[in-house]
């Protein structure tokens, strides 16, 4: 189900080349940290546009809410109350699907077409494909698909590909009443933070930096932190993050060399057989038993 | 329907048909686990419905194989305790592979082979068992680093199995004989002899 104005540029479980004629911008999307305010228009944004409607949560007692992210919550503002040696910060960053350039889900992904990439570094979910085995979580160096309770599909934040393949920006983005998040292509997104960047640091913010980790390729949603070389002072974004040593290794040469070894296995086998000759009874101990009988 | 009622009875209906209601679990978890296994092999996942059905059913069967391989290692582990023979006998297994069984020291019930196998299987079968309990999400909830573990060696253990029931398989086709073995639960006494002679001896008292 591409969307037609969008073309593939990687595609899971699928091991041939993706079409790569024609080239397109690469979008991101720039949530600038020290802006926003936490007023969580996004995440009304994100449920409008989406028709997502998640369970009514209750208060206990911090801003999250709901608590995490889930099927029906694409993205959630986390909260995050940190004592630095200037006093009190509040940090409030929007969590969600990251989009990164080597997607972590799309390489554990065992359904062809359950995951795309679009050639322009949005990650989607096809959920019509999804067989709801639940790799993708296991693959996500950020813990961001869910797998729904209802219908065992995984979900998560589309950047609103729907949205941008008719050269809109996504609806959180769009709604954000500060310009915190602000969507264009990558390049264009990497200048702004540096704009952005430039005047924290006059402003004080020695280690602010733009958070595009290389470990995953880079991202298609980066933020403008104030604490960069901080970056797990934010509800645990982490510092560094790759796809998993395991997952690597658990999607890279081994299963196809597996798969060789077996085959090479029943091959051998056969010629085994025709080379070798079966392992008969012998004709001597056929007759041995044959004499003891007529005793 | 008796052939020859002076053949040994190597297995009961009852072990026979334990040791091929695993081997039907078995057959159906490896379609529908390869299927998952590399996406060459997911058009495997056609056999059960579709992708999603072979995700819902291949645990359940797993389930199922479990249960049926503990009967039927509690049933087969006291005749696979490995000896001094058995070593002996996998030391010259490369002699056994060329053709020549000639030098081969006398087995009991199961070769050295066969017991090695035995284990294996079992260890391989743990190890599945376990890692598929924890990579389960519509049951169960582990966290993910240990699904990440676990996704390894379920890959991992269930490539083993498969080559062991390989190898498992063609010992039987390759040595004439044994297939009736497991599906009419008789071997001719010759065939005994020849393949296992210290079972022979205790079978028939003769030597």
């Amino acid at each position: 189900m591409a969307l037609q104005s969008l073309d593939i540029a990687q595609r899971s479980a699928t091991t041939t080349a993706m079409p790569q004629v024609r080239k397109t911008v690469e979008v991101a999307k720039l949530i600038d940290v020290s802006a926003c305010i936490g007023c969580k228009a996004c995440q009304a944004a994100c449920m409008e546009w989406n028709d997502l409607r998640p369970e009514v949560g209750r208060n206990v007692g911090i801003y999250d809410n709901p608590q995490d992210l889930d099927d029906k919550t694409w993205t959630l503002m986390r909260f995050t109350e940190v004592e630095q040696e200037n006093g009190l910060e509040w940090l409030i960053r929007k969590d969600g699907c990251m989009h990164c350039e080597d997607p972590g889900c799309l390489k554990a992904c065992p359904a062809p077409g359950a995951i795309v990439q679009y050639s322009n570094g949005i990650v989607d979910f096809h959920q019509e494909n999804c067989i709801g085995c639940g790799y993708c979580v296991t693959g996500c160096p950020f813990d961001v698909p869910r797998i729904s309770k209802t219908d065992n599909k995984a979900y998560k934040c589309t950047l609103c590909s729907d949205r941008v393949a008719v050269g809109q920006a996504p609806a959180c983005a769009k709604v954000c009443p500060t310009g915190a998040i602000t969507f264009g292509a990558k390049e264009d997104m990497i200048h702004h933070a540096e704009t952005r960047i430039a005047d924290l640091k006059e402003r004080g913010y020695s280690n602010a930096g733009l958070y595009d980790p290389k470990g995953v390729g880079g991202t298609h949603v980066m933020y403008v932190l104030h604490h960069a070389d901080k970056p797990t002072l934010y509800a645990g974004l982490p510092k560094n993050p790759s796809i998993s040593a395991t997952v690597a290794l658990w999607k890279g040469v081994a299963k196809p060399l597996a798969l060789f070894a077996l085959g090479a296995a029943a091959v051998g086998s056969l010629l085994h057989y025709v080379m070798k000759g079966p392992n008969q009874v012998s004709k001597e101990i056929e007759d041995e038993v044959e004499k003891e009988d007529a005793q | 329907m008796i052939r020859d009622p002076r053949d040994l009875q190597r297995y009961t209906a009852s072990e026979r048909a334990n040791h091929w209601m695993v081997g039907i679990c078995f057959i159906l978890l490896a379609l529908s686990g390869l299927a998952f296994f590399h996406p060459a092999l997911y058009p495997l996942a056609e056999l059960f419905g579709g992708g999603a059905w072979a995700r819902i059913l291949h645990p359940w069967i797993g389930v199922i194989m479990a249960v049926l391989f503990v009967v039927m290692f509690i049933r087969f582990a006291g005749n696979n305790t490995m000896g001094a023979a058995d070593w002996d006998w996998l030391s010259k297994i490369d002699r056994m592979v060329d053709g020549d069984d000639h030098d081969m020291p006398a087995q009991g019930k199961y070769n050295g082979g066969q017991k090695l196998l035995f284990w294996l299987l079992s260890i391989s079968m743990v190890l599945l068992t376990v890692s598929g309990v924890i990579m389960w999400r519509s049951q169960f909830d582990f966290s993910t680093g240990l699904i990440r573990l676990a996704v390894v060696v379920h890959a991992a253990s269930a490539a083993f199995m498969i080559g062991l029931i390989l190898m498992h398989v063609y010992a039987a086709i390759w040595t004439r004989g044994t297939v009736r073995a497991m599906l009419y639960g008789t071997v001719t006494r010759a065939w005994a002899k020849q393949h296992h002679r210290e079972w022979y001896r205790q079978m028939t008292g003769k030597n």
